[in-house]
């Protein structure tokens, strides 16, 4: 047996509210997954399993006047900045109460100063206008995108990083690195690395390699300050692990590399670090998003009328 | 007054009204004032609003759409309109689906201008017409400047509309002199049906008693004025030109004075029902162009009044070369306006 690296230690529990939230995005995407496998959602959908802590942790570091973009992959975003399952389940289900009255679906919700799009990379330009409205009209705030390792093949990216560090823009940039985008590893698509990349603009980079909310937290917090403050966009880089398959059911890595994945998950080691507790919550969790589950089912269907 | 000086106060008069008016693009701050010195004094007077940016149209584009989602005014200068194709998801897949993917209204007070169309010699990728790509678009309009539409009014109607628009100019029309016609015609102006500029309609006495409508954008407004002069003088030939500011979405009604509309359909109005023929001209290449849309509408409201079928006049089918005697044998010049009417009222 191997103990695991430092980094890897087994951290205590996180508060009973970041607990109740990582389990809530788990739960949600897990259900999400056993309903398309029951043939009960229509479409596609991306599960954010194993990623959950990041926007998790995110969560203090961000204002209610910071605008947040989020991506394909954006369901764990969404519930940690609004702790809605019911509205975002009824828009992927396209019920009553859908959040965009189902027209958007998964990957296209707008609330709030929240937003996600389906293209890769095309947020990131919208984002960088975004940052340039808040730097003028309110000082303090930021304007935060979530993207991929793959969406670095995007041009828009640069074009947008460029800008932001030129025009000193207050620009956050959370890249949540889980080494795959979509069947391609990243070592297949990606040529030198994202520090460097940031490096190139002149944009400050941080690279997160654990999964420990508190300390991530005490990492970024000075760091997303210096963006308020000193109008300076940060490249975040979480190191992270897709535990489940892009979409669904269309995972062709190895056996070894989900076992790999899997072996970084925060459930695992946060179950074996106070069971019982981390039982009651889990418990209480997969309860509460199989009622949501069961309640939405039962909902009539969203109405729109079609416009441009 | 020169097309270019109107546009130029118009872009004045939206940044002196709207605190909250951004203009954007490259190369547009004094003293060069842009590739085409539309934006002349715009930075000298409104720092900090008027922004110079790197050589990234969809950076650009997608920056002043995050603005405009954010409630405030964005246009954009795309040096060559060619080069909005690199804008193309922004404006398509963003900005335009933003509007109303999000299953409630998102207004977007946003402006892509575009300078457009060929003569001028600069080759295949600085003298498209690339209106046709941006047609059929939920949520996105397209607009075309003309010489007897005030840019102010046009820059308004777009920006009110709270949808994103896409403005082509014909670059020769910069140099172009406002609501010019040459004598013996006349122009007037027939309210929007909609909320919007109107259609502009250039006629010999009686809009109406025309042998041939010709419907245009407003690029072609110079080269249809001068065929329509000469069919005159040479062949007694009137014509009525209809040129609507917004072509797209495009509205039949929009070319029939006020109270036809409540008529219903297939009333379009006498001057189409009494024409001989009807044209659709414009300067983009042949195949899958705004002229398709506009005759197909025709057709669809009129096709038992029509004497014939609309003809269309297109640029040919080809890339524009940039050497003047190969280029002119691929646009629209005023001849083959000239030999396309007579084509079509031949019994």
């Amino acid at each position: 047996m191997t103990e695991p690296s430092a980094v890897l230690a087994r951290p205590p529990l996180p508060d009973d509210g970041d607990l109740d939230l990582l389990l809530l995005i788990r739960h949600f995407e897990l259900a999400l997954l056993d309903l398309f496998g029951q043939g009960l959602l229509a479409g596609t959908t991306h599960t954010c399993l194993g990623q959950e802590y990041v926007p998790v942790s995110l969560r203090p570091l961000l204002g209610a006047d910071d605008f947040v973009f989020s991506n394909h992959r954006g369901h764990g975003h969404y519930l940690a900045r609004f702790e809605d399952p019911a509205g975002l389940l009824a828009e992927i289900m396209g019920r009553e109460g859908a959040v965009c009255r189902g027209v958007g679906g998964s990957q296209h919700v707008y609330r709030d100063r929240y937003m996600s799009t389906g293209v890769q990379g095309e947020s990131l330009p919208v984002a960088t206008g975004v940052a340039l409205h808040l730097k003028n009209t309110s000082p303090g705030a930021l304007a935060c995108a979530f993207i991929g390792d793959g969406t670095w093949g995007e041009g828009a990216v640069y074009e947008a990083l460029n800008i932001a560090s030129l025009w000193r823009l207050p620009l956050l940039v959370v890249v949540e690195n889980n080494g795959i985008a979509q069947s391609t590893p990243t070592a297949r698509q990606m040529a030198g690395t994202v520090a460097a990349r940031a490096e190139a603009f002149g944009a400050r980079h941080h690279r997160v390699d654990t999964t420990d909310i508190g300390v991530i937290r005490d990492e970024l917090a000075p760091l997303v300050s210096e963006v308020r403050l000193e109008n300076r966009p940060l490249v975040v880089e979480f190191a992270t692990h897709r535990l489940g398959p892009h979409s669904k059911g269309d995972d062709t890595r190895p056996r070894d590399a989900v076992r790999e994945a899997e072996a970084h998950d925060w459930y695992r080691r946060y179950a074996q670090a106070d069971a019982g507790r981390f039982a009651r919550a889990d418990e209480i969790q997969r309860d509460r998003v199989a009622a949501i589950v069961r309640e939405i089912s039962a909902r009539p269907l969203s109405r729109w009328e079609p416009c441009g | 007054m020169r097309v270019a000086e109107n546009l130029n106060a118009a872009l004045h008069g939206v940044l002196e009204a709207d605190p909250a008016a951004y203009v954007i693009g490259e190369d547009i701050l004094d003293p060069y004032g842009g590739a085409f010195k539309i934006t002349k004094g715009l930075s000298s007077r409104f720092p900090g609003r008027v922004l110079g940016t790197p050589i990234s149209e969809a950076g650009i584009t997608g920056l002043a759409a995050g603005l405009a989602l954010c409630g405030d005014t964005a246009i954009v200068e795309i040096m060559f309109g060619d080069f909005v194709a690199l804008a193309f998801d922004q404006i398509v897949n963003f900005a335009a689906k933003s509007c109303s993917m999000y299953g409630t209204r998102v207004p977007m007070r946003m402006v892509v201008r575009c300078p457009t169309g060929g003569g001028r010699g600069y080759g295949p990728t600085h003298s498209q017409s690339l209106q046709k790509h941006f047609i059929g678009v939920p949520g996105l309009s397209v607009y075309e400047m003309s010489p007897l539409h005030d840019n102010r009014a046009v820059m308004n109607a777009m920006l009110a509309s709270g949808e994103p628009s896409v403005f082509f100019e014909d670059k020769v029309l910069y140099t172009r002199r406002m609501y010019d016609v040459p004598d013996p015609f006349r122009s007037d102006m027939i309210p929007a049906g909609h909320t919007g500029p109107g259609v502009a309609r250039v006629f010999l006495d009686d809009p109406e008693e025309a042998d041939c409508v010709i419907i245009a954008p407003g690029g072609m407004v110079d080269r249809v004025t001068r065929a329509m002069r000469a069919l005159l003088l040479d062949h007694e030939i009137t014509c009525c030109l209809y040129v609507p500011s917004r072509l797209y979405p495009f509205d039949p009604f929009d070319l029939t004075d006020s109270g036809a509309r409540a008529v219903g359909a297939g009333r379009l109005g006498p001057a189409l029902r009494r024409a001989r023929a009807v044209l659709v001209v414009e300067e983009g290449t042949a195949g899958g162009t705004w002229g398709s849309e506009v005759a197909h509408q025709i057709h669809r409201l009129m096709w038992r009044d029509l004497r014939r079928p609309v003809a269309q006049v297109n640029s040919v089918g080809s890339v524009i070369p940039a050497a003047a005697h190969l280029e002119s044998a691929v646009l629209v010049g005023e001849s083959t306006i000239y030999d396309a009417v007579l084509e079509a009222l031949r019994d």
